[in-house]
């Protein structure tokens, strides 16, 4: 019964000007459109649902992932990770490819750690995520500036502006032309990535961003992209260039 | 949007689209909420006062709503609150949660989260040392989320 | 072991009121969910919550599926004497899980 109501509401989207990207001092977080109560869930570590898979990423990065193996502290001193999550993703030389974090945790367990990748969106990759994201908490948004990402960066803004799916929506039609309006009772955000992992009350846990485009990709009636494809992953550099130099706010509470 | 509140919407739209008879099938066995509280209270007469409900009244995601709970009372060995029970209107289920206090709390102020199925109201019914039941009502209106899977 | 957290003070003057704050890892599952295969998702869910200080219970909750995912409980204790406070969570499907924490009352 959503659908068509939704539909309509997209159609007026749809007809509007063409979107512009959001200039640095005009760029706010989701969080400050959220209810107040909301805000104070995500304010308040001893409240924040979030911090329960912070502190299980805490544990995991201090065990060894497999007998003999290093733990991820053998190598990473406490601290030493804070500033990671804001410049990623970033470009791995032995990959010759952009990784994001996710993606680069996996990357060390094969290499250095002798253990499978995590399954992507499983509890024990979101929450390693989370941990090291935590770390920088605070920090605003910095992607390296690395010619080798141009590429991608530009494919991701293509991604981005370019209609997708059966009812020919972009992202920046909404997120870039139309943040601070409403698309039905929910405000439209400026969608921007400065909190992942983070807790989703619709999703009652935590969640990537790639998850999270996934669900906007469903909502255009859009193929959603693999996570830790060329196409994931570009879109999530130009995100993050586009929400420089918000504060990374993991986990962030949204609704 | 949560499949468990598409359920509940969409037998709200039953509502008004069906005969009630045919809409109450989809929900046959829901205790009704009045009998909740009657079980409850054990039939005692409720007083409105003394009993304070905070809860949003414009709720962003219905799966987690935030709910806190004063009671006027000085939490004394002779007069305390014993227990809270909380009801709402149009979940599957009229109970939402039963919160047991004693002298010992010292205060009487608790807080939860809960989920809220459709826009409701919420009553929350404080049973005191001395026997007497006082409650307090909040109204929630529940948006949905959008760009949501499934 | 699901992951909990609780906050509360490590220390506090005799007879002040604390409060003490509880959040533990559980999807809540209502029953009245359907699962990928269009059945209903059975039911799982904590349908309990209770303090001890040193031995006597000093708040209880009892939990339906309307609590949300994950539950967050919030409640006052006097701080009487120093001791361990123990909180248990049980539930659906054999869950039962308990966390100790001392309190020291100066």
């Amino acid at each position: 019964m959503r659908g068509p109501a939704l539909s309509g509401v997209f159609l007026l989207l749809a007809g509007l000007a063409a979107a512009q990207e959001i200039p640095f001092p005009e760029r706010r977080s989701g969080r400050d459109q959220m209810a107040p109560e909301t805000r104070a869930m995500q304010a308040d570590d001893e409240a924040n649902p979030g911090m329960l898979w912070v502190l299980d990423g805490a544990d995991l990065f201090a065990r060894a992932p497999t007998p003999g193996a290093p733990a991820c502290a053998a190598c990473h001193e406490a601290g030493a990770l804070r500033g990671v999550a804001a410049r990623y993703p970033a470009w791995d030389e032995a990959e010759a490819r952009p990784v994001d974090l996710e993606g680069r945790i996996n990357l060390c367990r094969t290499r250095h750690q002798g253990a499978a990748p995590l399954p992507r969106e499983g509890r024990d990759l979101l929450a390693l995520t989370a941990y090291i994201a935590n770390q920088s908490r605070g920090l605003p948004i910095a992607p390296p500036a690395d010619s080798r990402l141009d590429p991608a960066r530009a494919t991701g803004r293509a991604l981005f502006e370019r209609p997708l799916g059966q009812l020919r929506f972009s992202c920046a039609g909404c997120h870039d032309a139309h943040w601070g309006r409403h698309l039905g009772a929910a405000p439209i955000p400026q969608g921007h990535p400065n909190g992942y992992p983070l807790y989703r009350l619709e999703w009652q846990g935590l969640g990537s961003l790639q998850r999270r485009l996934r669900n906007c990709l469903a909502g255009m009636r859009a193929e959603p992209f693999a996570p830790d494809s060329p196409e994931a992953t570009a879109l999530a550099l130009y995100l993050m260039q586009r929400a420089a130099p918000l504060p990374v706010e993991t986990p962030a509470v949204r609704p | 949007m949560s499949p468990d509140r598409r359920a509940v919407l969409a037998g709200g739209l039953a509502l008004v689209l069906l005969r009630p008879a045919a809409a109450a099938t989809l929900r046959p066995d829901r205790e009704p909420t009045a009998e909740a509280i009657r079980r409850f209270t054990g039939g005692a007469p409720v007083n409105p006062g003394r009993v304070g409900l905070d809860m949003p009244p414009l709720v962003e995601n219905g799966n987690t709503v935030p709910l806190s709970i004063t009671v006027e009372s000085p939490m004394s060995a002779a007069d305390h609150v014993r227990r809270i029970g909380v009801f709402n209107e149009k979940n599957p289920q009229p109970h939402v949660v039963t919160l047991h206090l004693g002298p010992r709390a010292g205060r009487a102020a608790v807080a939860t989260r809960i989920r809220l199925a459709d826009s409701q109201r919420i009553t929350a019914i404080a049973e005191m040392s001395d026997g007497s039941y006082w409650s307090a009502s909040a109204d929630a209106i529940v948006t949905l989320a959008a760009c949501v899977e499934g | 072991m699901a992951r909990a957290l609780i906050n509360m003070p490590k220390t506090a003057p005799a007879g002040s009121v604390i409060e003490i704050k509880t959040l533990i890892s559980h999807p809540m599952e209502t029953g009245y969910r359907p699962g990928p295969d269009g059945r209903l998702r059975p039911r799982d869910i904590i349908t309990e919550f209770v303090c001890h200080y040193d031995g006597a219970e000093i708040f209880r909750a009892e939990l339906s599926p309307a609590s949300a995912a994950n539950p967050y409980l919030t409640f006052t204790t006097l701080a009487t004497a120093s001791g361990t406070l123990r909180f248990t969570w049980s539930g659906d499907n054999g869950f039962s899980q308990s966390q100790d924490v001392a309190l020291t009352v100066t």
